[in-house]
């Protein structure tokens, strides 16, 4: 029997010394999406076939003698904006209705490489434009600390899935946020990788300079060794990098005694929940117990990374999001006459309010007479947002903030006032735009609701992330706490 | 400031190949006006001494224009809501 919340690390050691099987842990990872599920409804679709026969192959292999591969057995729903060749591929909306994709993508190939089993496609904001996954075209998904409040999003499925311990590991997306402030609001550790670090062959794109793939787990630990087996370099994206990726899980021992950790303080002055600000101090003093030096550093643009950020990403969205036109995938409006009535009604019937809200908005920065007041200027604003970390990495090795200003909110809360639900990513973007890696820990309760923090690193230094994160869950146990719907 | 009206939105969804309903152009308006008012904060800063950036790359991406083979045909096109003849087919573009 696994027990509930077993991690990966666990599992794939008990696989690879073949004390369970594969089969075994994926049977038990589909019976409590099975049980659990209802309440939370963190899958789209579940793939139980494919899941019990990719773990009979790595039951097979071990059988016959081959080395255990590094997340061997270890069950992993991955958000629906990934492809995986002949299954669904929805991006949470109507227009890609019926879609099978004739491909997998690269992080996806990656974890069943290294002996990871999908169990199946996650919830999420239509073509992951949200911040509580109520953009799906589909459902809601459930908070499982409350199932009256959001999960956060866009990626609130996987973050779901893993609170609830349905499965270890999930993989998302973050374009502004969107792993790490699910991960803050669902009470689990969500990482936003360097941009590059991670292949997007096969990930559906939303803002092509601000997108990245990283992992939801419950540890550090754990978020290190998927990363070990989704980095790297992936010659079918052209904006992967080059880099090597070192053993994170030798980063896990290292402590923080002298690493600088600073913190912006004149950023967290307004619209921070009293709570989640108590939560951010006693994390702050917690890794100030295990040794770290706590510095101020300054963020002078970081409350401009906002207006800059719906600017870019929304001129970047108007252009990707013009492939579905009803031509090669994907639904088509039958009633059209014309090519030109075709491509609106298709778009019209198939993209929900949000999508549209921001094809608008992008397509008025890019347009003639707007494009260097808004576009222009918010790509310069996005320089001097990545100066100001340059000038703080002087001083610091990880800069510390909460990973959202608020605990969780009602359903329904924010789905009239679209600013509203965009400042739910105030201390996130920041991050996107200068293209560099954050960590969101769960850092304690308010009011039985989970905070995060957040903690973001110089491009490729994950490894420091890692540091900082697992000598911070070794001083303390607010990943260890389960959720109400988490259990059963 | 730009100022956001039905007129605008009107614009903008044809330039996007987006049919809206009476409803959503209007709300569309009030949205995106409330939005870009809040955008103006970035108005204020001084801006003419600083580069555009356009992405977060550390270094330049190049590689040699090799042809390797893609997709297979027939793969894709099962996945078109029309296809015939090794093509996509689609709806008239011409009136008629």
């Amino acid at each position: 029997m696994i027990p509930d919340g077993s991690t990966a690390t666990g599992i794939a050691r008990r696989v690879g010394a073949r004390e369970t099987s594969a089969e075994e842990v994926t049977r038990a990872s589909l019976d409590r999406v099975a049980r659990r599920d209802g309440a939370v409804g963190a899958f789209l679709h579940v793939t139980a076939e494919r899941a019990l026969a990719s773990a009979r192959r790595v039951d097979q292999e071990l059988a016959a003698g081959r080395p255990a591969p590094p997340l061997a057995g270890v069950p992993v729903a991955i958000k629906d904006v990934l492809d995986i060749e002949g299954v669904p591929t929805t991006c949470g909306s109507r227009i890609l209705e019926g879609y099978k994709p004739p491909f997998t993508a690269t992080a996806v190939d990656r974890l069943a490489a290294a002996g990871a089993v999908v169990i199946g496609k996650t919830n999420m904001d239509e073509f992951a434009m949200g911040s509580s996954t109520e953009n799906s075209a589909f459902h809601p998904t459930r908070n499982p600390w409350d199932p009256e409040r959001v999960p956060g999003g866009s990626s609130g499925g996987s973050a779901a899935a893993v609170a609830a311990g349905m499965v270890p590991v999930s993989l998302g997306t973050d374009t502004g946020g969107s792993i790490r402030q699910p991960a803050a609001l669902c009470g689990v550790v969500g990482l936003k990788p360097t941009y590059g670090r991670v292949s997007r062959y096969g990930l559906v794109a939303f803002a092509s300079s601000l997108d990245q793939i990283g992992p939801f787990t419950r540890t550090v630990e754990d978020a290190a060794l998927v990363s070990g087996a989704l980095f790297g370099w992936d010659p079918r994206d052209a904006t992967s990098a080059q880099q090597p990726v070192p053993d994170f899980t030798a980063a896990l021992a290292r402590g923080v005694s002298g690493l600088r950790v600073g913190v912006p303080w004149p950023f967290l002055e307004k619209g921070v929940d009293a709570g989640v600000m108590a939560r951010f101090r006693e994390a702050v003093d917690a890794l100030r117990g295990a040794g770290a030096q706590v510095v101020d550093v300054a963020l002078p643009h970081a409350h401009h990374a906002i207006a800059t950020y719906y600017i870019v990403a929304t001129a970047e969205a108007s252009s990707n999001l013009a492939r579905f036109d009803g031509v090669r995938y994907g639904l088509r409006a039958r009633e059209a006459g014309d090519l030109a009535r075709m491509y609106g009604q298709t778009r019209d019937y198939g993209f929900g309010a949000e999508v549209k809200r921001r094809i608008i908005l992008g397509t008025f920065v890019l347009s003639s007479g707007y494009y260097d007041a808004y576009y222009v200027r918010a790509q310069k604003v996005r320089t001097l947002v990545r100066r100001d970390f340059e000038q703080a990495f002087a001083a610091c090795d990880v800069v510390a903030t909460p990973t959202t200003p608020t605990p969780a909110f009602r359903l329904g809360e924010k789905t009239d006032d679209p600013l509203q639900m965009y400042l739910a990513d105030i201390f996130t973007v920041p991050a996107n735009l200068a293209g560099l890696p954050g960590l969101s820990v769960p850092c304690g309760m308010v009011e039985g609701l989970p905070a995060g923090l957040q903690l973001v690193g110089r491009p490729f230094d994950e490894a420091t992330l890692f540091q900082a994160g697992a000598a911070y869950q070794g001083a303390t146990s607010h990943h260890q706490a389960t959720p109400p719907l988490g259990g059963a | 400031m730009a100022r956001v009206t039905v007129e605008t939105v009107d614009h903008v969804a044809r330039l996007a190949r987006l049919s809206l309903t009476a409803e959503e152009r209007e709300t569309f308006a009030r949205q995106l006006d409330q939005i870009l008012a809040y955008a103006e904060s970035i108005q204020s800063l001084d801006t003419d001494a600083v580069p555009p950036m356009s992405h977060a790359l550390t270094s330049e991406m190049v590689r040699e224009d090799t042809p390797a083979p893609s997709l297979d045909r027939a793969r894709v096109l099962e996945a078109a809501p029309d296809a015939a003849d090794n093509l996509f087919r689609v709806p008239r573009v011409l009136g008629g």
